[in-house]
């Protein structure tokens, strides 16, 4: 009888199995760290870059989770909005914190806009969030193009001509964000131990932490965890589905649009047309590095992921060149490193899913067989 | 009228309007001084070029696999076929005799083990698939750097390894196809029998393929999962060998569109390269769960169609090329739209 009970071992594996993806990418970078010649303060200093320049954007990711609508490949879209709230920003020539904080008023109604239009979407295909989210967000690329490379400068008015391609419409392929660049960085920065800490960046930061954490406790953040377990049930409870779903995109891809930001004045240049394409994807994979899932994701996933994923990183292209003496190697392994954890994060997800079901089954068996409801 | 409303129904309104719009480019043409006889040659060159790859989107949809979005993988097997046969030195019509059959054991291997993990992942096949394809293009383009091939007319000149990202196929299988049986009316109109031929045949393989036990037993399982297991039809199996069948199109279809276009892509080529043949095969009138070949013919057309009079039309017009917006947002436009029809959202 004792043998259907789930085992010790059984139990460590289970551990092991869920925090694959950490221990994995734990391992990779510690190999990588002595083969890159990097120091530890070096290192340290690149994480500390990379977490107040990322998180925020990884942290956006979390609220469709707590809804169960998976990974919101949809994030671009905030981003995309966020993008043009900077270019604006630029043409009308407001530098500075006040510049940052016009470009997020801008993005907002934007970002809200792009996001209500997602959810809907998203709404009509229920089962498959992920992989349509993914193609909105090539999608609105598309219309973003049109706008951008297009309609500004000619329809819509730009002032500032080095904006603008030498053709005199469209905006040109970077952007110089010279204006605004680590504004906040620098702002309250302390140095610690040789490193600097852009401390105003972390504050924001620790401040939309706490926003996730009272969040989840309200009754909207109750509401999307309901809806994340199972529609029917939350809906019999009365709670309007399709709404809360709507209204955890907003949220999602304002945030993304305000992330964005963020993360652009660290960087100091805008690519027009591909800083939005790439961020979605490096944002997925990092959360997932972190040892988050498509159905469960934490503040400690962010963080953890954010170290490790960008760490690799910073180790890979060097190591690549020491062990097989070709930095690009390095370079397309970091490439391969990304997709291949968010294939193998989705992989594991689905198969644990079926497992826990069979598992759920199995162990349901056992209690009816203790409390002697079935013969064994 | 309620003949017309039935069609306009089944037909969908997204082709309808996509129809039109090709049909008043080519009207337009003319007038903004286009020669349409070119136009018309480049868009069957481009549907032959394209039209395996799109037909490969068949028995995956027909097992309930839902679209291949793992198309790339596929494609690496037709890559490493291609230059497997330049490194052994074939050239002229056996090379590309060589590069298809080297291409098949990748292709079985790659795609039994594909299928093998989309049977482990039933119901979010498409997400999985696209990153499948976008990891086996990262890992292919370590690949390409470390494996051992040294003919001089595809590795970096200077260094003596590693292949270049793109090689020409040029004195080994360039046009084999297309040239054969070649014919041209007038001055601007060439029509490339060979390779129309060719996909004709895969096509009516396909077909009749999809009228066999097997190939019906493969309809059954996309259509109704519970209904094929109670007849006694491993489903497992089924799916498994639909994923083969498309990895392998994939595979032939890449060495057709390399001995039209010339080039050999490596690295980061096939990356997006899914994209366009899944709304193809969408826009010629297939759904989630149903395909036909005739949607393969009729999709490729017309998405190969505006591909090609989009951009002169359009720059003739306004003096600008947008067809590269118009493509990214005809071409996702509709794999939205097919994501999202309600009645396919019960699968």
């Amino acid at each position: 009888m004792s043998k259907l009970r789930e085992t010790r071992g059984q139990k460590i594996i289970g551990a092991l199995e869920k925090n694959a993806v950490p221990i994995l990418f734990g391992i990779i970078c510690l190999i990588g760290i002595p083969f890159s010649g990097y120091s530890l303060g070096y290192l340290g200093q690149e994480i500390i870059v990379r977490i107040s320049r990322n998180s925020f954007l990884i942290i956006a990711l979390l609220v469709p989770i707590m809804a169960g609508m998976g990974l919101n490949f949809g994030m671009t879209l905030g981003a995309m909005a966020g993008q043009i709230g900077l270019i604006f920003m630029v043409d009308w020539g407001i530098v500075g914190i006040p510049g940052m904080i016009l470009a997020m008023i801008i993005s907002t109604p934007i970002s809200a806009f792009l996001g209500w239009m997602c959810g809907k979407i998203l709404n009509m295909a229920k089962g498959r969030e992920m992989v349509t989210s993914y193609i909105i967000g090539f999608f609105i690329n598309g219309v973003y193009q049109l706008i951008v490379l297009y309609g500004m400068g000619s329809v819509i008015p730009i002032k500032n001509t080095s904006l603008v391609l030498p053709r005199g419409y469209g905006i040109r392929n970077t952007v110089n964000l010279i204006t605004i660049r680590k504004a906040l960085d620098n702002l309250l920065a302390i140095r610690f131990l040789g490193i600097s800490i852009p401390f105003a960046t972390l504050l924001i930061i620790a401040l939309l932490c706490i926003f996730i954490v009272w969040f989840r406790r309200t009754k909207l953040g109750q509401d999307m965890r309901a809806v994340g377990q199972d529609m029917e049930v939350a809906r019999a409870a009365g709670i309007r589905v399709e709404h809360t779903r709507i209204v955890s995109v907003v949220i999602s891809t304002i945030l993304a649009g305000y992330g964005m930001i963020l993360y652009l004045q660290n960087m100091g240049t805008l690519n027009t047309y591909n800083s939005h394409m790439q961020i979605g994807m490096f944002s997925i994979a990092a959360l997932l590095v972190g040892g988050a899932s498509v159905a469960r994701a934490s503040i400690g996933n962010v963080f953890l992921g954010v170290s490790l994923f960008h760490l690799m990183f910073v180790v890979s292209p060097p190591a690549g060149k020491r062990i097989i003496g070709d930095a690009q190697l390095g370079e397309y392994f970091r490439v391969f490193v990304s997709y291949g954890v968010i294939t193998i994060a989705l992989v594991l997800y689905e198969i644990r899913k079926r497992r826990k079901a069979a598992r759920g089954g199995l162990l349901l068996a056992q209690d009816q067989v203790d409390s002697g409801e079935v013969d064994a | 009228m309620t003949k017309i409303k039935q069609f306009i129904h089944s037909f969908g309104w997204p082709r309808i309007i996509i129809g039109l719009f090709l049909l008043s480019l080519f009207i337009i043409a003319p007038f903004v001084g286009i020669n349409v006889s070119t136009s018309l040659s480049d868009t069957i060159v481009r549907f032959g070029m394209n039209g395996i790859m799109v037909l490969a989107m068949v028995p995956m949809i027909h097992s309930g696999c839902g679209l291949n979005f793992g198309l790339p993988l596929g494609i690496i097997a037709g890559l490493l076929g291609g230059t497997l046969s330049i490194e052994f030195n074939f050239v002229g019509n056996v090379s590309f005799l060589m590069a298809i059959l080297l291409s098949t054991p990748f292709a079985v291997i790659l795609g039994w083990g594909y299928g093998k993990l989309l049977n482990r992942v039933k119901g979010s096949e498409m997400m999985i698939a696209t990153y499948v394809g976008f990891s086996s293009v990262a890992f292919m383009c370590i690949m390409w750097l470390l494996l051992p091939y040294n003919h001089p007319s595809m590795v970096w000149g200077y260094a003596g390894t590693g292949l270049r990202t793109t090689i020409s196929t040029e004195g080994y299988y360039w046009h084999v196809l297309s040239n054969f049986l070649k014919f041209g009316i007038g001055d601007h109109f060439t029509f490339p029998t060979g390779m129309i031929l060719f996909f004709a045949l895969i096509a009516f393989l396909m077909w009749a393929f999809l009228h066999t036990k097997k190939g019906t037993a493969m309809t059954a399982v996309g259509s109704n999962p519970v209904f094929a297991r109670a007849s006694g039809i491993n489903i497992d199996k089924i799916r498994t060998l639909s994923v083969i069948m498309s990895t392998w199109l994939g595979a032939i279809g890449i060495l057709v569109y390399q001995q039209s276009f010339g080039f050999i892509q490596l690295y980061m080529g096939p990356f997006y390269m899914a994209l366009p043949a899944v709304s193809a095969i969408l826009i010629g009138g297939a759904s989630v769960n149903k395909a036909t070949i005739l949607n393969v013919v009729v999709g490729t057309l017309l998405f190969q169609g505006i591909l090609t009079m989009t951009p002169s039309v359009m720059n003739s017009i306004i003096h600008t090329d947008m067809s590269e917006v118009i493509r990214i947002i005809v071409s996702n436009g509709m794999i939205l739209y097919a994501l999202t029809r309600k009645s396919e959202a019960t699968r």
